[in-house]
């Protein structure tokens, strides 16, 4: 049901990862300043290139299906677009992101042809290319961001852009370039739409705190979903009005979020566990577990255990190493593995433990009982 | 006096498992640093509010949080002369050492009388939940081993006084 995998027999981080199109190949970073290629043979992952242009840790990573591009971006403050040259290597090409602190999050537009970049410089920018020139240039989203921006998500028309930063706000903006693209058409999040507009605005919390960790467009756009470090989960849907639906919730604070089908969404952290959840415009309610690793059963007398561990180690819980799930710690990432946002039938989670795990929904007991 | 001693711990555990939720997180204020955010305190919005678990007025724990780091100052029980004086050369002693013990701080949180510093890649290189554990077990241990120290230091001198005492 689930596929656990770990690369290169590391145990290191692996900070983030992305998938080509058809889901042969996968780009990680492996918590450092590399990026590794792997393709996958059978039940084996062959390492099929290293790109290694970067200083610092590598803090994001995209890959565009179509054009099969790669984007990387990383502390030392750059970005690099790689081309897949005849030989099947890599070819870097230097982005100037014209930023003076860490980048720390990349997006492919799904038209491919721009793509945006948080940083610690709080802005946020959005890079495109120039053949006159022959680089990538890049125009800056500063007002209002007041602190380094941590996620970001495209709408699918490839001009709004969803980020959310550590002053614990999400904010909606308009990412047109005039210079590539058409005039874009109005959508249900407004009509005026140059470049750096801010279209909507949320708070995290009424209360104040909680840094947004991440955001995500559903599939038509109408909705976007974030994750803070308050523990809650938060949905706003342009169509019922901007009022933040807010799902307080028992378990440690969520690091990414990503829509399933055009009513569901998938959350996973610091509880090891990737929780499914949906949203109908007014409510925001619990569907299931993925995780559902069973209890390990403890060897022996229980009662015999319990008095040993109190003489040994004089406290009752004797929590042992290994967690009663599969990722054994935090999840840092998560991503479609196969399918759309419409409508996902697997999708793959990694973390600091160093695993990339595959989990297929469709054989998931609590979405079976989920009606699409 | 020990029936407060399991609450105690366990409302420090329960604190220190969501304290820990640390991220890799860049300084935004100088370029190409990273450093842990609750000791720059760069940027206010970076820290959370400081939280003080405490079972009497002597034995308490301060749990300060930011992005991506986690700072534990505990004030270890001390009911006389002999336990200040064993408490400090212990602590010392460990606190000069402290790049053995990784996750130890050089110097106490003032008011306190060691302090612990995890940060985002503490817990990327150890379980999570053993670090908790760690403490904890720090902490339940600390009591221990000073009295057992002002014990030995006691029945030491009552036997040096003794033989002193012989010769008169």
């Amino acid at each position: 049901m689930t596929e656990k995998y770990f690369f290169g027999g590391s145990v290191n981080p692996i900070t983030c990862h992305a998938w080509n199109k058809d889901r042969s190949q996968i780009a990680i970073s492996p918590n450092n300043n590399e990026v590794h290629i792997y393709q996958r043979e059978g039940n084996d992952w062959k390492l099929m290139d290293i790109l290694n242009q970067h200083d610092l840790k590598v803090m994001g990573i995209d890959w565009a299906p179509n054009t099969n591009r790669i984007v990387t971006c990383s502390v030392d403050r750059n970005a690099y677009v790689w081309t897949q040259g005849e030989d099947n290597k890599w070819k870097p090409a230097l982005v100037l992101l014209r930023i003076n602190r860490a980048a720390t999050c990349v997006k492919w537009s799904p038209c491919e042809n721009k793509f945006a970049c948080g940083s610690g410089a709080r802005l946020i920018s959005v890079c495109y290319f120039e053949s006159e020139n022959d680089w990538w240039v890049s125009k800056h989203i500063k007002k209002p961001i007041r602190s380094t921006v941590t996620t970001l998500d495209w709408h699918p028309n490839s001009v709004l852009l969803v980020a959310g930063s550590t002053d614990y706000k999400v904010r909606i903006f308009s990412a047109y370039i005039k210079d590539i693209e058409k005039q874009p058409t109005p959508t249900a999040w407004g009509k005026k739409m140059t470049l750096g507009q801010l279209m909507a605005e949320f708070k995290n919390s009424t209360t104040g705190g909680g840094w947004v960790h991440s955001v995500n467009f559903s599939a038509d756009g109408n909705k976007v979903c974030w994750v803070g470090h308050d523990s809650a989960i938060n949905c706003v849907d342009v169509n019922t009005g901007l009022t933040v639906v807010k799902l307080k919730t028992e378990y440690l604070p969520f690091l990414s979020c990503i829509w399933i089908t055009p009513m569901t969404f998938i959350v996973a952290g610091h509880s090891c566990i990737p929780l499914i959840y949906s949203f109908d415009g007014t409510s925001i309610t619990f569907v299931g577990k993925l995780d559902e690793s069973q209890k390990r059963e403890a060897s022996g007398v229980s009662a015999m255990r319990h008095f040993q561990s109190l003489d040994r180690n004089s406290r009752l819980e004797s929590t042992d190493t290994v967690l009663d799930c599969i990722h054994q710690n935090a999840i840092s990432w998560v991503a479609i593995q196969s399918g759309t946002k419409e409508h996902t039938t697997k999708i793959s989670t990694s973390g600091l433990d160093g695993q990339l795990v595959i989990w297929d929904l469709t054989l998931t007991r609590s979405m079976q009982n989920l009606k699409i | 006096m020990a029936a407060t001693l399991k609450p105690y711990l366990t409302a420090v555990r329960h604190t220190l498992t969501a304290a820990m939720c640390l991220d890799n997180f860049s300084s935004q204020v100088i370029e190409r640093h990273n450093k842990p955010e609750i000791e720059v305190k760069s940027s206010k919005e970076l820290v959370l509010n400081p939280v003080i678990i405490s079972r009497n007025e002597k034995e308490r724990v301060l749990i300060e949080t930011s992005v991506n780091s986690v700072r534990i100052s505990i004030s270890i029980k001390q009911a006389d002369e002999i336990e200040k004086i064993l408490c400090h050369k212990f602590t010392r002693f460990m606190m000069m050492r402290a790049e053995n013990f990784v996750i130890l701080r050089r110097k106490p949180i003032e008011g306190y009388d060691i302090s612990f510093l995890i940060t985002n890649f503490h817990t990327e290189q150890m379980y999570k939940h053993k670090l908790v554990d760690f403490v904890i077990h720090f902490m339940e241990e600390v009591d221990k081993e000073i009295s057992e120290l002002k014990l030995s230091v006691n029945s030491r001198a009552r036997i040096c006084a003794e033989e002193f005492l012989k010769r008169f």
